[in-house]
């Protein structure tokens, strides 16, 4: 398969790239190519031009915040960000998710920033990026802003991103308390996927908030509010008896597609069987760190 | 400032090379047709089966799924710059002592992959060999005969030495 002719362009500055995008009806911007060329090839889009973005200098830099955070170009790919030294140091479960991504082609070429403007519902780094709460900057021709990874897609498919919105970089507030992520798959994607995030309180064993966040079962990862408001406050040691007992109305609130990738029920179990396991990896986290 | 044509120049293994294409040339049809190497195939044609796996910049990547474009500037290596002018590479010559070759479509990919592998890590242990090979599809052997290759070549299992009849 080829995909059908465009118009290629390779800018070295951002407001040339964003230029050209914004002077074009129908542009997409290149980044690793993963998704967007598959999607080409199968002519599900046709842009009349593409703007290549990896020979602006800079996008793929990963740095250490002064506000306690990390700061992931969004043109780094997920092997850079598996093998980075302050991923691996500050965000282990981020790196250990790039680590596991597809295949080792993919996590060569693909990005981070480019996996999340894609939005395809079953990916794995929007799940956990959003129990992070990471923030994501975009920059476009009326200036930047920034939106919360949780707020950025809004569907299969579909982003708060304007067209000729370039995203530059994710920042990662680095977690004060556990975290854990999981999947469950039968190919390369994720069919379900399940994230958790806590800040513990100055005590070290109560959590002040956590974070529950499903994905790739539904149309957009989903907080697990029900869940999160039950922990909210609780010691480490009494969330999983606390999870247990909402599990079944918390799952039976998210909203799953019947897919290839099983039943949406099927998925509503598979995903309270994933919590239970992050809560049950989380507790052991606090538990090993408090004698 | 936008061109439905471009031009390339990039090392195609270790050669210097240059084209003129399509904005919308694929990496594996451009080293396939333009330079007549057909080492790497496309079989899946969606990123999943690593039989056009390639190394570009020393990394490896889906040339079924990389534009041509994106190798401008860079090195691209396939099976063929992996391969000796006379004889076997030694990943090559493992998979055939240990019968990890059957029908053989898949295996230029791995054997660009099983290169990468070892060039990263010499002494791969077998999550990191899993893991690496994930990628890679084959349809004949099982893989237990392409794990054994491997893991003579990391120094975890011994080598197979070729038989008498077997030298060339």
């Amino acid at each position: 398969m080829l995909p059908a002719p465009f118009q290629l362009a390779r800018p070295t500055e951002l407001a040339e790239a964003i230029r050209l995008a914004a002077a074009t009806e129908d542009s997409h911007f290149h980044a690793g190519g993963t998704e967007l060329l598959m999607a080409m090839k199968l002519r599900l889009l046709r842009p009349e031009l593409l703007v290549d973005l990896k020979r602006i200098a800079g996008l793929d830099r990963i740095a250490w915040a002064e506000d306690a955070s990390v700061v992931i170009g969004a043109l780094a790919t997920h092997r850079q960000v598996e093998q980075d030294v302050i991923v691996r140091r500050h965000l282990p479960a981020l790196a250990a998710l790039c680590a596991n991504v597809a295949n080792v082609r993919v996590r060569s070429a693909g990005t981070l920033g480019g996996n999340l403007c894609f939005a395809e519902p079953h990916a794995d780094p929007p799940t956990l990026l959003a129990a992070l709460g990471a923030r994501l900057r975009l920059v476009g021709p009326d200036g930047e802003r920034e939106v919360a990874a949780d707020a950025f897609i809004l569907g299969e498919f579909e982003t708060a991103r304007e067209p000729a919105e370039i995203m530059t970089h994710i920042t990662v507030p680095v977690p004060r308390g556990p975290v854990a992520y999981r999947r469950f798959r039968h190919g390369e994607r994720p069919a379900v996927n399940a994230a958790v995030a806590w800040t513990m309180a100055a005590d070290g064993v109560t959590i002040e908030r956590a974070r529950i966040v499903v994905g790739a079962l539904g149309s957009r990862p989903q907080d697990v509010g029900l869940l999160e408001r039950l922990l909210a406050g609780r010691r480490a040691g009494e969330a999983a008896e606390a999870v247990a007992q909402g599990l079944t109305d918390a799952v039976g609130e998210i909203e799953a597609m019947d897919d290839r990738h099983g039943g949406a029920d099927y998925k509503r179990h598979l995903a309270g069987v994933l919590i239970t396991r992050n809560i049950a990896e989380a507790a052991a986290q606090i538990n090993g760190a408090t004698p | 400032m936008s061109a439905a044509e471009i031009d390339l120049r990039f090392t195609l293994n270790g050669r210097e090379v240059q084209a003129r294409v399509p904005s919308h040339t694929l990496l594996l049809d451009l080293v396939r047709e333009r330079f007549g190497l057909k080492g790497s195939k496309r079989s899946c044609d969606m990123e999943v089966c690593g039989a056009c796996t390639m190394m570009l910049d020393g990394n490896l990547v889906s040339s079924c799924t990389t534009l041509a474009a994106d190798a401008d500037g860079r090195a691209v290596v396939t099976v063929e710059g992996l391969t000796p002018a006379a004889g076997l590479s030694r990943v090559q010559e493992a998979l055939v002592l240990h019968g990890a070759v059957q029908c053989g479509f898949c295996t230029p990919g791995f054997v660009v992959a099983i290169t990468h592998l070892l060039q990263q890590h010499p002494n791969a242990d077998d999550e990191q060999i899993r893991r690496h090979l994930r990628g890679n599809l084959c349809r004949c052997t099982g893989y237990v005969k392409i794990l054994a290759a491997v893991r003579s070549l990391a120094g975890t299992e011994p080598g197979l030495q070729p038989l008498a009849h077997e030298r060339t």
